[in-house]
Protein backbone atom coordinates (compact mmCIF):
# COMPACT_ATOMS: atom_id res chain seq x y z
CA UNK A 1 0.00 0.00 0.00
CA UNK A 2 1.34 3.22 -0.78
CA UNK A 3 0.85 6.34 1.59
CA UNK A 4 -1.61 8.72 0.86
CA UNK A 5 0.69 11.67 1.63
CA UNK A 6 4.12 11.57 2.52
CA UNK A 7 6.15 13.96 4.09
CA UNK A 8 9.70 13.99 3.45
CA UNK A 9 12.25 16.80 5.04
CA UNK A 10 10.13 19.33 4.75
CA UNK A 11 11.48 22.98 5.84
CA UNK A 12 11.14 26.20 6.16
CA UNK A 13 12.86 29.31 7.42
CA UNK A 14 11.53 32.92 7.43
CA UNK A 15 14.85 34.74 7.12
CA UNK A 16 17.02 33.31 9.94
CA UNK A 17 14.06 32.02 12.03
CA UNK A 18 13.21 28.37 11.49
CA UNK A 19 9.64 28.29 10.56
CA UNK A 20 10.21 24.14 11.18
CA UNK A 21 12.21 22.09 9.82
CA UNK A 22 13.33 18.60 8.64
CA UNK A 23 9.53 17.31 9.15
CA UNK A 24 8.94 13.54 7.94
CA UNK A 25 6.14 11.67 8.15
CA UNK A 26 3.62 9.28 5.92
CA UNK A 27 0.04 9.26 6.01
CA UNK A 28 -1.98 6.51 5.36
CA UNK A 29 -5.53 6.15 3.86
CA UNK A 30 -8.17 6.39 6.50
CA UNK A 31 -5.96 7.76 8.78
CA UNK A 32 -5.88 10.94 11.20
CA UNK A 33 -2.95 13.05 11.78
CA UNK A 34 -2.54 15.17 15.05
CA UNK A 35 -0.35 18.08 15.09
CA UNK A 36 -0.11 19.58 18.40
CA UNK A 37 2.34 22.32 19.99
CA UNK A 38 2.38 25.31 21.41
CA UNK A 39 1.90 29.04 19.55
CA UNK A 40 4.88 29.50 17.33
CA UNK A 41 6.00 26.17 16.91
CA UNK A 42 5.70 25.74 13.67
CA UNK A 43 2.44 23.79 13.06
CA UNK A 44 0.76 26.36 11.12
CA UNK A 45 3.50 26.33 8.69
CA UNK A 46 3.77 23.05 8.18
CA UNK A 47 0.26 22.83 7.65
CA UNK A 48 0.22 26.00 4.87
CA UNK A 49 3.68 23.94 3.41
CA UNK A 50 1.50 20.58 3.11
CA UNK A 51 -1.17 22.24 1.43
CA UNK A 52 0.59 23.62 -1.16
CA UNK A 53 0.06 27.55 0.09
CA UNK A 54 3.31 27.50 0.55
CA UNK A 55 6.10 26.36 -0.71
CA UNK A 56 8.91 25.21 1.67
CA UNK A 57 12.56 25.52 1.21
CA UNK A 58 13.20 22.10 1.19
CA UNK A 59 11.77 18.40 1.00
CA UNK A 60 9.18 16.99 -0.69
CA UNK A 61 5.38 16.47 -0.13
CA UNK A 62 4.62 13.23 -2.32
CA UNK A 63 0.69 12.65 -2.63
CA UNK A 64 -0.84 9.73 -4.14
CA UNK A 65 -3.61 11.01 -7.02
CA UNK A 66 -6.63 9.47 -8.26
CA UNK A 67 -5.44 10.01 -11.96
CA UNK A 68 -1.10 9.57 -11.91
CA UNK A 69 -0.19 7.52 -8.40
CA UNK A 70 2.45 9.43 -6.44
CA UNK A 71 3.49 13.18 -7.29
CA UNK A 72 5.41 15.41 -5.35
CA UNK A 73 3.03 18.48 -5.11
CA UNK A 74 5.34 21.19 -5.10
CA UNK A 75 6.24 20.14 -8.24
CA UNK A 76 3.37 20.38 -9.81
CA UNK A 77 2.17 23.51 -11.70
CA UNK A 78 -0.07 25.90 -10.42
CA UNK A 79 -3.86 24.76 -12.28
CA UNK A 80 -2.63 21.29 -11.45
CA UNK A 81 -2.47 22.04 -7.85
CA UNK A 82 -5.53 24.12 -7.31
CA UNK A 83 -7.71 21.30 -9.20
CA UNK A 84 -6.41 19.49 -6.47
CA UNK A 85 -7.26 21.60 -3.72
CA UNK A 86 -11.12 21.83 -4.48
CA UNK A 87 -11.52 18.20 -5.57
CA UNK A 88 -9.26 15.91 -3.45
CA UNK A 89 -8.28 17.96 -0.94
CA UNK A 90 -10.11 20.12 1.88
CA UNK A 91 -8.67 23.16 3.67
CA UNK A 92 -11.18 23.36 7.09
CA UNK A 93 -9.76 27.10 8.35
CA UNK A 94 -9.77 28.08 12.06
CA UNK A 95 -12.35 30.89 11.39
CA UNK A 96 -14.93 30.43 9.31
CA UNK A 97 -14.97 33.46 7.48
CA UNK A 98 -11.96 32.67 5.89
CA UNK A 99 -13.21 29.58 4.40
CA UNK A 100 -16.63 30.91 3.77
CA UNK A 101 -18.41 33.43 1.36
CA UNK A 102 -20.08 35.57 3.93
CA UNK A 103 -22.20 37.16 0.80
CA UNK A 104 -23.21 34.36 -0.69
CA UNK A 105 -26.59 31.51 0.71
CA UNK A 106 -25.25 28.29 2.90
CA UNK A 107 -26.68 26.68 -0.40
CA UNK A 108 -24.60 28.69 -2.56
CA UNK A 109 -21.71 28.04 -0.40
CA UNK A 110 -21.64 24.51 -0.35
CA UNK A 111 -22.56 24.26 -3.99
CA UNK A 112 -19.34 26.27 -5.08
CA UNK A 113 -17.25 23.31 -5.67
CA UNK A 114 -19.83 21.23 -7.12
CA UNK A 115 -19.91 24.16 -9.86
CA UNK A 116 -16.33 24.71 -9.59
CA UNK A 117 -15.87 21.17 -11.00
CA UNK A 118 -18.74 21.43 -13.76
CA UNK A 119 -21.97 20.71 -11.87
CA UNK A 120 -24.29 22.90 -14.33
CA UNK A 121 -28.35 21.40 -12.76
CA UNK A 122 -29.68 23.61 -10.57
CA UNK A 123 -31.75 21.04 -9.38
CA UNK A 124 -29.03 18.48 -8.60
CA UNK A 125 -26.67 21.10 -7.07
CA UNK A 126 -29.67 22.57 -5.06
CA UNK A 127 -30.49 18.72 -3.67
CA UNK A 128 -26.47 17.41 -3.02
CA UNK A 129 -26.30 21.24 -0.53
CA UNK A 130 -29.16 20.14 1.42
CA UNK A 131 -28.35 16.64 2.13
CA UNK A 132 -25.23 18.07 3.03
CA UNK A 133 -26.18 20.91 5.25
CA UNK A 134 -28.95 18.00 6.61
CA UNK A 135 -25.26 16.08 7.26
CA UNK A 136 -23.88 18.50 9.36
CA UNK A 137 -27.34 19.49 11.23
CA UNK A 138 -28.05 22.21 9.37
CA UNK A 139 -31.89 22.16 8.57
CA UNK A 140 -32.99 22.76 5.16
CA UNK A 141 -34.74 25.73 5.99
CA UNK A 142 -31.66 27.71 6.41
CA UNK A 143 -30.47 26.66 2.97
CA UNK A 144 -30.93 30.03 1.51
CA UNK A 145 -29.50 32.34 4.69
CA UNK A 146 -26.05 33.81 4.51
CA UNK A 147 -24.01 32.66 6.68
CA UNK A 148 -23.66 36.06 8.37
CA UNK A 149 -26.99 35.28 9.93
CA UNK A 150 -25.05 31.64 11.49
CA UNK A 151 -23.91 31.01 14.67
CA UNK A 152 -19.98 30.87 15.46
CA UNK A 153 -20.77 26.55 15.21
CA UNK A 154 -23.10 26.67 12.72
CA UNK A 155 -20.74 28.70 10.43
CA UNK A 156 -18.01 26.12 11.19
CA UNK A 157 -20.11 23.11 10.38
CA UNK A 158 -21.31 25.14 6.95
CA UNK A 159 -17.69 25.21 6.38
CA UNK A 160 -17.18 21.31 6.49
CA UNK A 161 -19.98 20.86 4.70
CA UNK A 162 -18.88 22.98 1.77
CA UNK A 163 -15.02 21.48 2.07
CA UNK A 164 -16.45 17.94 2.17
CA UNK A 165 -19.24 18.34 -0.71
CA UNK A 166 -17.04 16.48 -3.54
CA UNK A 167 -15.78 13.94 -1.40
CA UNK A 168 -11.93 14.73 -1.11
CA UNK A 169 -9.39 12.53 0.73
CA UNK A 170 -7.73 14.26 2.41
CA UNK A 171 -8.69 17.28 4.45
CA UNK A 172 -6.79 19.87 6.62
CA UNK A 173 -7.51 21.35 9.64
CA UNK A 174 -6.42 24.19 11.00
CA UNK A 175 -7.76 24.60 14.42
CA UNK A 176 -11.02 23.60 13.38
CA UNK A 177 -12.67 23.65 17.06
CA UNK A 178 -10.85 27.05 17.79
CA UNK A 179 -13.05 29.92 18.84
CA UNK A 180 -15.73 27.94 20.09
CA UNK A 181 -17.31 27.13 22.92
CA UNK A 182 -17.41 23.60 24.87
CA UNK A 183 -20.30 22.56 24.01
CA UNK A 184 -20.45 23.63 20.47
CA UNK A 185 -16.84 22.00 20.52
CA UNK A 186 -18.13 18.71 21.79
CA UNK A 187 -20.54 18.64 19.22
CA UNK A 188 -18.65 19.52 16.19
CA UNK A 189 -15.87 16.53 17.41
CA UNK A 190 -18.65 14.40 17.68
CA UNK A 191 -19.59 15.18 13.83
CA UNK A 192 -16.34 15.68 12.91
CA UNK A 193 -15.54 11.92 13.92
CA UNK A 194 -18.57 10.59 12.37
CA UNK A 195 -17.97 12.20 9.24
CA UNK A 196 -14.37 10.93 9.09
CA UNK A 197 -14.87 7.44 9.82
CA UNK A 198 -18.09 7.30 7.81
CA UNK A 199 -16.08 8.42 4.91
CA UNK A 200 -13.06 7.34 5.53
CA UNK A 201 -11.35 10.18 5.06
CA UNK A 202 -7.74 11.12 5.78
CA UNK A 203 -6.82 14.22 7.59
CA UNK A 204 -4.50 16.14 8.94
CA UNK A 205 -5.64 18.27 12.13
CA UNK A 206 -3.17 21.20 13.93
CA UNK A 207 -4.24 22.08 17.10
CA UNK A 208 -3.34 22.95 20.63
CA UNK A 209 -5.71 21.43 21.99
CA UNK A 210 -5.23 18.15 23.23
CA UNK A 211 -9.05 16.73 23.83
CA UNK A 212 -9.42 17.12 19.78
CA UNK A 213 -6.56 15.16 18.81
CA UNK A 214 -7.64 12.54 21.73
CA UNK A 215 -10.72 12.13 20.18
CA UNK A 216 -10.12 12.61 16.09
CA UNK A 217 -6.45 11.09 15.77
CA UNK A 218 -4.87 7.98 15.21
CA UNK A 219 -1.22 9.45 15.55
CA UNK A 220 0.05 12.45 16.97
CA UNK A 221 3.28 14.61 16.63
CA UNK A 222 4.68 16.85 19.16
CA UNK A 223 6.12 20.45 17.78
CA UNK A 224 8.48 22.87 19.26
CA UNK A 225 10.58 25.29 18.19
CA UNK A 226 10.02 24.18 14.15
CA UNK A 227 10.77 20.86 15.45
CA UNK A 228 9.16 17.55 16.30
CA UNK A 229 10.10 16.59 19.31
CA UNK A 230 7.81 13.06 19.65
CA UNK A 231 5.59 11.33 17.71
CA UNK A 232 3.71 7.92 17.95
CA UNK A 233 -0.05 6.83 18.18
CA UNK A 234 -2.28 9.30 20.21
CA UNK A 235 -3.14 7.24 23.67
CA UNK A 236 0.56 6.50 23.91
CA UNK A 237 2.01 9.65 23.81
CA UNK A 238 -0.61 11.19 26.34
CA UNK A 239 -0.65 8.53 28.27
CA UNK A 240 3.20 8.02 28.43
CA UNK A 241 4.71 11.20 27.26
CA UNK A 242 8.47 10.55 27.22
CA UNK A 243 9.67 14.15 26.30
CA UNK A 244 10.30 17.07 28.74
CA UNK A 245 7.99 19.33 26.53
CA UNK A 246 5.21 16.44 25.58
CA UNK A 247 4.89 15.85 29.93
CA UNK A 248 4.87 19.67 30.09
CA UNK A 249 2.00 19.76 27.64
CA UNK A 250 0.34 17.33 29.20
CA UNK A 251 0.42 18.27 32.80
CA UNK A 252 -0.79 22.28 31.89
CA UNK A 253 -4.20 20.28 30.59
CA UNK A 254 -6.78 21.76 33.10
CA UNK A 255 -8.75 19.18 34.90
CA UNK A 256 -12.24 20.34 35.96
CA UNK B 1 -7.89 77.87 -28.85
CA UNK B 2 -9.52 76.85 -31.73
CA UNK B 3 -10.59 73.27 -32.81
CA UNK B 4 -8.07 72.84 -35.09
CA UNK B 5 -5.56 73.13 -32.26
CA UNK B 6 -6.25 69.39 -31.28
CA UNK B 7 -5.26 66.59 -33.13
CA UNK B 8 -7.56 64.82 -35.10
CA UNK B 9 -10.02 62.73 -32.67
CA UNK B 10 -8.59 64.65 -29.99
CA UNK B 11 -5.78 62.06 -28.95
CA UNK B 12 -2.23 62.54 -29.52
CA UNK B 13 -0.65 59.87 -32.46
CA UNK B 14 1.07 58.03 -29.88
CA UNK B 15 -1.80 57.59 -27.33
CA UNK B 16 -3.92 56.14 -30.50
CA UNK B 17 -1.03 53.60 -31.50
CA UNK B 18 -0.94 52.42 -27.94
CA UNK B 19 -4.41 51.95 -27.28
CA UNK B 20 -4.81 50.26 -31.07
CA UNK B 21 -2.43 47.61 -30.09
CA UNK B 22 -4.23 47.40 -27.36
CA UNK B 23 -7.58 46.84 -29.60
CA UNK B 24 -4.98 44.17 -31.30
CA UNK B 25 -4.57 42.30 -28.77
CA UNK B 26 -7.79 41.97 -27.75
CA UNK B 27 -9.03 41.30 -31.47
CA UNK B 28 -6.75 38.53 -31.09
CA UNK B 29 -7.59 36.72 -27.94
CA UNK B 30 -11.23 37.33 -27.40
CA UNK B 31 -12.99 37.84 -24.19
CA UNK B 32 -9.47 38.87 -22.69
CA UNK B 33 -9.19 41.98 -20.77
CA UNK B 34 -6.10 44.02 -22.14
CA UNK B 35 -4.70 46.68 -20.12
CA UNK B 36 -4.04 49.89 -21.97
CA UNK B 37 -2.59 53.22 -20.32
CA UNK B 38 -5.99 55.15 -20.49
CA UNK B 39 -6.18 58.85 -20.48
CA UNK B 40 -7.75 61.57 -18.95
CA UNK B 41 -10.44 62.41 -21.18
CA UNK B 42 -11.96 66.23 -21.16
CA UNK B 43 -15.73 64.19 -19.72
CA UNK B 44 -15.81 62.57 -15.76
CA UNK B 45 -15.29 59.39 -15.76
CA UNK B 46 -18.68 56.83 -16.05
CA UNK B 47 -19.60 59.21 -19.28
CA UNK B 48 -17.81 56.79 -21.54
CA UNK B 49 -14.36 57.22 -21.49
CA UNK B 50 -12.74 54.21 -22.27
CA UNK B 51 -15.10 53.94 -25.34
CA UNK B 52 -14.67 57.48 -26.50
CA UNK B 53 -10.86 56.49 -26.62
CA UNK B 54 -11.58 53.55 -28.51
CA UNK B 55 -13.71 55.54 -31.08
CA UNK B 56 -10.78 58.02 -31.06
CA UNK B 57 -8.30 55.12 -31.65
CA UNK B 58 -10.74 54.02 -34.65
CA UNK B 59 -11.84 56.66 -36.71
CA UNK B 60 -10.55 57.67 -39.71
CA UNK B 61 -11.42 61.13 -41.85
CA UNK B 62 -13.71 59.06 -43.92
CA UNK B 63 -15.82 57.14 -41.60
CA UNK B 64 -19.56 58.16 -40.52
CA UNK B 65 -20.20 57.68 -36.59
CA UNK B 66 -23.28 57.23 -34.79
CA UNK B 67 -23.61 57.17 -30.87
CA UNK B 68 -26.12 55.41 -28.81
CA UNK B 69 -27.01 56.34 -25.11
CA UNK B 70 -29.28 53.63 -23.66
CA UNK B 71 -30.50 53.12 -27.68
CA UNK B 72 -31.38 56.63 -28.02
CA UNK B 73 -29.42 59.26 -30.26
CA UNK B 74 -30.87 62.14 -28.67
CA UNK B 75 -29.94 61.90 -25.01
CA UNK B 76 -27.61 63.70 -23.26
CA UNK B 77 -24.64 61.19 -23.14
CA UNK B 78 -24.89 60.42 -26.95
CA UNK B 79 -25.62 64.29 -28.01
CA UNK B 80 -22.17 65.68 -26.29
CA UNK B 81 -20.26 62.66 -27.64
CA UNK B 82 -21.18 63.32 -30.72
CA UNK B 83 -20.67 66.68 -30.65
CA UNK B 84 -17.34 66.33 -29.17
CA UNK B 85 -16.11 63.98 -32.51
CA UNK B 86 -17.87 66.46 -34.20
CA UNK B 87 -15.63 69.29 -33.45
CA UNK B 88 -12.35 67.58 -32.78
CA UNK B 89 -12.46 65.05 -35.87
CA UNK B 90 -14.97 66.86 -37.95
CA UNK B 91 -16.06 63.28 -39.11
CA UNK B 92 -19.96 63.15 -40.50
CA UNK B 93 -22.14 61.94 -38.31
CA UNK B 94 -25.44 60.28 -38.40
CA UNK B 95 -28.35 58.18 -36.98
CA UNK B 96 -29.26 55.63 -39.04
CA UNK B 97 -27.61 52.58 -38.11
CA UNK B 98 -27.02 50.60 -41.45
CA UNK B 99 -25.38 54.39 -42.98
CA UNK B 100 -22.84 54.54 -39.67
CA UNK B 101 -19.74 52.95 -40.06
CA UNK B 102 -18.52 53.12 -36.06
CA UNK B 103 -20.89 53.21 -33.66
CA UNK B 104 -20.24 54.01 -30.05
CA UNK B 105 -22.73 52.72 -27.51
CA UNK B 106 -23.66 52.71 -23.98
CA UNK B 107 -25.93 49.53 -22.33
CA UNK B 108 -27.95 48.62 -26.06
CA UNK B 109 -26.69 47.14 -29.14
CA UNK B 110 -29.22 48.64 -32.08
CA UNK B 111 -32.25 46.13 -33.08
CA UNK B 112 -31.00 46.29 -36.83
CA UNK B 113 -28.14 43.28 -37.46
CA UNK B 114 -24.86 45.03 -37.82
CA UNK B 115 -22.84 43.97 -41.15
CA UNK B 116 -19.16 43.84 -41.90
CA UNK B 117 -17.38 46.54 -42.00
CA UNK B 118 -19.16 48.29 -38.99
CA UNK B 119 -17.44 48.67 -35.66
CA UNK B 120 -19.48 49.03 -32.03
CA UNK B 121 -17.72 50.83 -29.58
CA UNK B 122 -19.06 49.82 -26.07
CA UNK B 123 -18.38 52.01 -22.86
CA UNK B 124 -17.63 49.70 -20.11
CA UNK B 125 -18.03 50.86 -16.81
CA UNK B 126 -16.29 47.78 -14.61
CA UNK B 127 -15.17 44.61 -17.03
CA UNK B 128 -14.40 42.52 -14.30
CA UNK B 129 -17.35 39.91 -14.50
CA UNK B 130 -15.96 38.64 -11.46
CA UNK B 131 -15.50 41.74 -9.37
CA UNK B 132 -18.61 41.71 -7.01
CA UNK B 133 -18.10 38.12 -6.37
CA UNK B 134 -14.21 37.87 -5.66
CA UNK B 135 -12.91 41.24 -4.74
CA UNK B 136 -9.24 40.52 -5.38
CA UNK B 137 -7.80 41.34 -9.15
CA UNK B 138 -5.08 39.65 -8.39
CA UNK B 139 -7.15 36.73 -7.58
CA UNK B 140 -9.59 37.00 -10.77
CA UNK B 141 -6.86 37.66 -13.22
CA UNK B 142 -5.77 34.28 -11.94
CA UNK B 143 -9.08 32.68 -12.24
CA UNK B 144 -8.93 33.88 -15.90
CA UNK B 145 -5.78 32.23 -16.26
CA UNK B 146 -6.74 28.84 -15.24
CA UNK B 147 -10.28 29.40 -16.71
CA UNK B 148 -12.01 28.56 -13.00
CA UNK B 149 -14.87 29.67 -13.33
CA UNK B 150 -16.90 28.19 -10.81
CA UNK B 151 -18.10 31.16 -9.33
CA UNK B 152 -20.15 33.00 -11.93
CA UNK B 153 -22.04 29.95 -11.44
CA UNK B 154 -22.39 30.71 -7.88
CA UNK B 155 -24.27 34.08 -8.71
CA UNK B 156 -26.47 32.36 -10.89
CA UNK B 157 -27.33 30.12 -8.25
CA UNK B 158 -28.05 32.55 -6.01
CA UNK B 159 -30.31 34.46 -8.38
CA UNK B 160 -32.31 31.30 -8.26
CA UNK B 161 -31.91 30.78 -5.16
CA UNK B 162 -33.38 33.85 -4.14
CA UNK B 163 -35.91 35.07 -6.74
CA UNK B 164 -37.02 31.44 -8.53
CA UNK B 165 -35.22 32.53 -11.43
CA UNK B 166 -32.17 34.06 -13.13
CA UNK B 167 -32.67 37.56 -12.02
CA UNK B 168 -29.33 39.03 -13.88
CA UNK B 169 -31.13 41.02 -16.25
CA UNK B 170 -28.43 43.29 -17.65
CA UNK B 171 -24.81 42.96 -18.14
CA UNK B 172 -25.35 39.14 -18.13
CA UNK B 173 -22.21 36.91 -18.08
CA UNK B 174 -21.23 35.00 -21.48
CA UNK B 175 -18.23 32.61 -22.19
CA UNK B 176 -16.44 33.84 -25.58
CA UNK B 177 -15.19 31.08 -27.61
CA UNK B 178 -15.64 28.43 -24.94
CA UNK B 179 -12.78 30.05 -23.10
CA UNK B 180 -12.94 33.72 -21.70
CA UNK B 181 -15.97 34.61 -19.44
CA UNK B 182 -16.88 38.57 -20.33
CA UNK B 183 -18.81 40.55 -18.57
CA UNK B 184 -20.61 42.37 -21.90
CA UNK B 185 -21.05 45.56 -20.10
CA UNK B 186 -24.63 46.48 -18.56
CA UNK B 187 -26.76 45.80 -21.67
CA UNK B 188 -29.75 44.12 -21.52
CA UNK B 189 -29.68 40.54 -20.96
CA UNK B 190 -32.32 40.72 -24.40
CA UNK B 191 -29.02 42.08 -26.29
CA UNK B 192 -26.87 39.31 -25.59
CA UNK B 193 -27.90 36.70 -28.63
CA UNK B 194 -26.88 39.47 -31.05
CA UNK B 195 -22.76 39.68 -29.48
CA UNK B 196 -22.49 36.72 -32.14
CA UNK B 197 -22.50 39.44 -35.12
CA UNK B 198 -20.89 40.20 -38.75
CA UNK B 199 -19.54 43.32 -36.82
CA UNK B 200 -16.32 43.88 -34.76
CA UNK B 201 -17.23 44.86 -31.32
CA UNK B 202 -14.80 46.74 -29.08
CA UNK B 203 -15.09 47.15 -25.60
CA UNK B 204 -13.44 49.92 -23.71
CA UNK B 205 -13.26 50.94 -19.49
CA UNK B 206 -11.74 53.76 -18.91
CA UNK B 207 -11.27 54.36 -15.28
CA UNK B 208 -10.59 50.50 -15.01
CA UNK B 209 -8.40 50.76 -18.06
CA UNK B 210 -9.18 47.71 -19.66
CA UNK B 211 -9.95 46.40 -23.52
CA UNK B 212 -11.63 44.08 -24.30
CA UNK B 213 -13.27 42.50 -27.81
CA UNK B 214 -15.14 40.28 -29.80
CA UNK B 215 -13.92 39.49 -33.34
CA UNK B 216 -16.91 38.79 -35.94
CA UNK B 217 -18.53 35.95 -35.98
CA UNK B 218 -17.04 34.97 -32.46
CA UNK B 219 -19.36 32.33 -30.51
CA UNK B 220 -20.64 34.06 -27.51
CA UNK B 221 -22.80 31.92 -25.09
CA UNK B 222 -24.64 33.24 -22.19
CA UNK B 223 -24.43 31.52 -18.98
CA UNK B 224 -26.80 29.41 -17.54
CA UNK B 225 -28.25 26.03 -15.38
CA UNK B 226 -29.65 22.66 -17.56
CA UNK B 227 -32.61 23.36 -15.76
CA UNK B 228 -33.01 26.93 -15.34
CA UNK B 229 -31.38 27.95 -19.27
CA UNK B 230 -30.70 31.86 -20.68
CA UNK B 231 -34.01 33.16 -21.42
CA UNK B 232 -33.28 36.94 -23.34
CA UNK B 233 -36.33 38.87 -21.76
CA UNK B 234 -38.26 42.22 -22.78
CA UNK B 235 -41.30 43.72 -21.73
CA UNK B 236 -44.18 41.82 -22.77
CA UNK B 237 -45.74 44.56 -24.68
CA UNK B 238 -45.83 45.99 -28.72
CA UNK B 239 -44.15 49.20 -28.92
CA UNK B 240 -46.97 51.84 -28.26
CA UNK B 241 -45.45 53.98 -31.02
CA UNK B 242 -44.82 51.71 -33.98
CA UNK B 243 -46.17 48.33 -32.63
CA UNK B 244 -43.20 46.47 -33.29
CA UNK B 245 -43.52 43.68 -30.83
CA UNK B 246 -39.88 42.20 -30.79
CA UNK B 247 -37.52 44.73 -30.12
CA UNK B 248 -36.70 46.13 -26.68
CA UNK B 249 -38.45 48.49 -24.92
CA UNK B 250 -38.99 51.04 -22.47
CA UNK B 251 -41.33 51.88 -20.09
CA UNK B 252 -42.26 55.53 -20.07
CA UNK B 253 -44.38 56.88 -17.04
CA UNK B 254 -46.91 59.58 -18.77
CA UNK B 255 -48.80 60.71 -15.66
CA UNK B 256 -49.13 60.46 -11.99
CA UNK B 257 -52.03 58.32 -12.26
CA UNK B 258 -50.09 55.04 -13.46
CA UNK B 259 -50.21 55.72 -16.92
CA UNK B 260 -47.91 54.01 -19.35
CA UNK B 261 -46.82 53.69 -22.46
CA UNK B 262 -43.99 51.05 -23.24
CA UNK B 263 -41.65 52.22 -26.38
CA UNK B 264 -38.90 50.83 -28.42
CA UNK B 265 -35.50 51.89 -26.51
CA UNK B 266 -33.54 51.88 -30.12
CA UNK B 267 -35.17 55.42 -31.64
CA UNK B 268 -33.28 54.93 -35.13
CA UNK B 269 -35.49 51.87 -35.43
CA UNK B 270 -38.91 53.42 -33.95
CA UNK B 271 -38.61 56.17 -36.42
CA UNK B 272 -37.64 54.05 -39.24
CA UNK B 273 -40.53 52.00 -38.79
CA UNK B 274 -42.95 55.05 -38.43
CA UNK B 275 -41.57 56.41 -41.58
CA UNK B 276 -42.25 53.11 -43.12
CA UNK B 277 -46.09 53.25 -41.95
CA UNK B 278 -46.24 51.31 -39.03
CA UNK B 279 -48.14 52.24 -36.09
CA UNK B 280 -48.57 51.56 -32.69
CA UNK B 281 -51.67 51.88 -30.19
CA UNK B 282 -50.68 54.83 -28.78
CA UNK B 283 -49.24 56.66 -32.13
CA UNK B 284 -50.93 60.23 -32.89
CA UNK B 285 -54.45 60.27 -35.05
CA UNK B 286 -53.36 61.01 -38.73
CA UNK B 287 -55.13 63.95 -39.96
CA UNK B 288 -57.65 64.08 -41.69
CA UNK B 289 -58.07 66.65 -44.40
Amino acid sequence: MTPLLSVQGVTKHYGARLGCGDVNFDLWPGEVMGIVGESGSGKSTLLSCLSGQLAPDAGKVVFDTRADGPRDVLTMSEPERRMLARTDWAFVHQNARDGLRMGVSAGGNVGERLMAVGARNYADIRAQAIDWLGRVEISEDRVDDRPRAFSGGMQQRLQIARNLVTGPRLVFMDEPTGGLDVSVQARLLDLLRGLVREMGLSAVIVTHDLAVVRLLADRLMVMKGGRVVETGLTDQVLDDPQHGYTQLLVSSVLQV
Amino acid sequence: MTDQAYNFAYLDEQTKRMIRRALLKALAVPGYQVPFASREMPMPYGWGTGGVQVTAACLTPEDRLKVIDQGADDTTNAVSIRKFFERTAEVETTEHTAEATVIQTRHRIPEQPLGEGQILVYQVPIPEPLRFLEPRETETRKMHALEEYGLMHVKLYEDIAHNGAISTAYAYPVKVEGRYVMDPSPIPKFDNPKLESAAIQLFGAGREQRIYALPPHTKVVSLDFEDHPFEPSKADHDCDLCGCGTSYLDEVITDDAGGRMFVCSDTDFCASRQAQGHRGALSPQEEHA
